[in-house]
């Protein structure tokens, strides 16, 4: 079961490998759109490092948005969805190997790039350790929840349209959370607690999206 | 001695009924061709038998037992081959191969996946992007699946499409190794595929009978 789950990552990030076009569109969507925002309010300093957490954040969310759509459909398309689901593993696990590699591939790169965009945005420097920790916490949750919203728009006509309305009020709890803790970090107030109920966020969906995606994908297959 | 069954089965898609009471049987080494009009339900049936689609009535049995209760053990019994490739233009064909007889748990992946692509005389190409090949060159990768990764149930959707004669009778030959080594095989096709002693099961017997039910 430990090696169909490897394989499975495996292959997937050898296709996000050779294709890069998912790293590299949900990168370039990053730093595009934090280097608009100081040629939209003003390139003043006090402003920027007062919104840059909520930028990077709202920003990360949307840019890792826009890969969910390829998580499935692939798979979908061309058929292998149904050779993986009757794999020695459960679905479930098949969820979660490419969860897991879809991540690798556009949730990390977002996680290394929010440092230097927060140098571009004068964050404050209390706020970059936060920062990282954060979005390493928060994206694989954004990931996961990201996963029932792209199982279940499949084979939807305009399902980019459908995922967004579907996985954008999900996402919520993840950047109030995310926001805070940096705030918190820069006004040093502590931000444990908010990294706390971050980590909490992400095994709830760790915990949950396994089992509502691979229930969506069976419906997509029959 | 694995026996698969099939009783009373009716299968609803897109709120039409596309065949009902359909019965069948298979033993060790027998093999099922499915025949009959576009839209009779070939696929459908392969695709109930494959656990995709809950049969709207009757029941799938595995010596004995139902199928219906444990699908995972169902899936990891028989293999799949659909209209589509499941082929991944970017991955090589050697790499693909060994990819699904990893997932499928062959012992040594490379091996089987080697001996497979020369049963379909695909070893030549097996470093060849997959997005190169020719549509009849992906089908026969799609087959060799089928021998990479060891099942005992195999599930064939038109194999045959786009395939020349000498891959036919490649087809043929590793069907007649799989069913003499005890395997079986459910083969839908509108075309002469070799099956000795096959039993044929003519879809259109079990559709629904409109006419009459208009009548009442």
């Amino acid at each position: 079961m430990i090696r169909a789950f490897g394989a499975i990552a495996g292959r997937d990030l050898r296709l996000a490998l050779r294709l890069g076009s998912d790293t590299a569109m949900v990168l370039v969507f990053f730093v595009l759109t934090v280097i608009l925002f100081p040629f939209g309010i003003g390139p003043s300093p006090a402003t920027l490092a007062k919104i840059a957490p909520g930028i990077l954040w709202v920003t990360a969310l949307l840019a890792s948005m826009l890969a969910l759509e390829r998580l499935f459909a692939g798979d979908h398309e061309d058929g292998s969805l149904e050779w993986l689901s009757l794999a020695p593993l459960p679905l479930e696990l098949v969820v979660l190997a490419k969860a897991l590699a879809h991540w690798l591939t556009t949730g990390l790169p977002l996680v290394a790039a929010a440092p230097v965009l927060g140098l571009l945005l004068n964050l404050d420097p209390a706020g970059y350790l936060t920062m990282i920790a954060a979005m390493a916490l928060g994206t694989p949750a954004l990931t996961l929840i990201g996963a029932i919203g792209a199982a279940l728009t499949l084979g939807a006509r305009r399902g980019g349209v459908l995922l967004s309305l579907l996985v954008l009020p999900l996402y919520i709890p993840v950047l109030i959370f995310g926001v805070g803790a940096v705030d918190a970090a820069i006004f040093g107030l502590g931000a444990g607690p908010r990294l706390l109920i971050l980590a909490g966020l992400a095994l709830f969906a760790l915990a949950l999206a396994p089992f509502a995606a691979a229930a969506a994908l069976r419906q997509a297959i029959e | 001695m694995a026996e698969f069954a099939g009783e009373a089965l009716a299968c609803i898609r897109a709120e039409r009924l596309v065949f009902r009471d359909l019965s069948f049987a298979l033993g060790e080494g027998g093999a099922l061709r499915l025949t009959g009009p576009n839209g009779s339900g070939k696929s459908s049936l392969l695709r109930v038998m494959a656990g995709f689609i809950r049969p709207a009535a009757g029941a799938l049995t595995w010596d004995r037992e139902p199928v219906a209760g444990d699908r995972e053990a169902h899936g990891g019994r028989l293999a799949f081959i659909g209209h589509l490739d499941a082929a991944k233009p970017v991955l090589s064909v050697a790499e693909s191969l060994r990819f699904w007889a990893k997932l499928y748990g062959a012992a040594e992946p490379a091996a089987a996946s080697a001996a497979a692509l020369e049963a379909f005389d695909l070893l030549r190409l097996a470093d060849f992007p997959v997005r190169l090949l020719s549509s009849g060159q992906r089908r026969r990768l799609a087959l060799a699946r089928l021998l990479a990764a060891p099942a005992t149930l195999w599930l064939l959707d038109e194999p045959t499409t786009g395939l020349d004669a000498a891959s036919v009778a490649r087809l043929e030959a590793a069907v007649a190794a799989h069913r003499a080594a005890g395997g079986m095989v459910v083969l839908a096709t509108h075309t002469e595929v070799a099956l000795a002693g096959a039993e044929t099961l003519a879809l259109e017997r079990f559709a629904p009978d409109l006419a009459g039910e208009d009548a009442a």
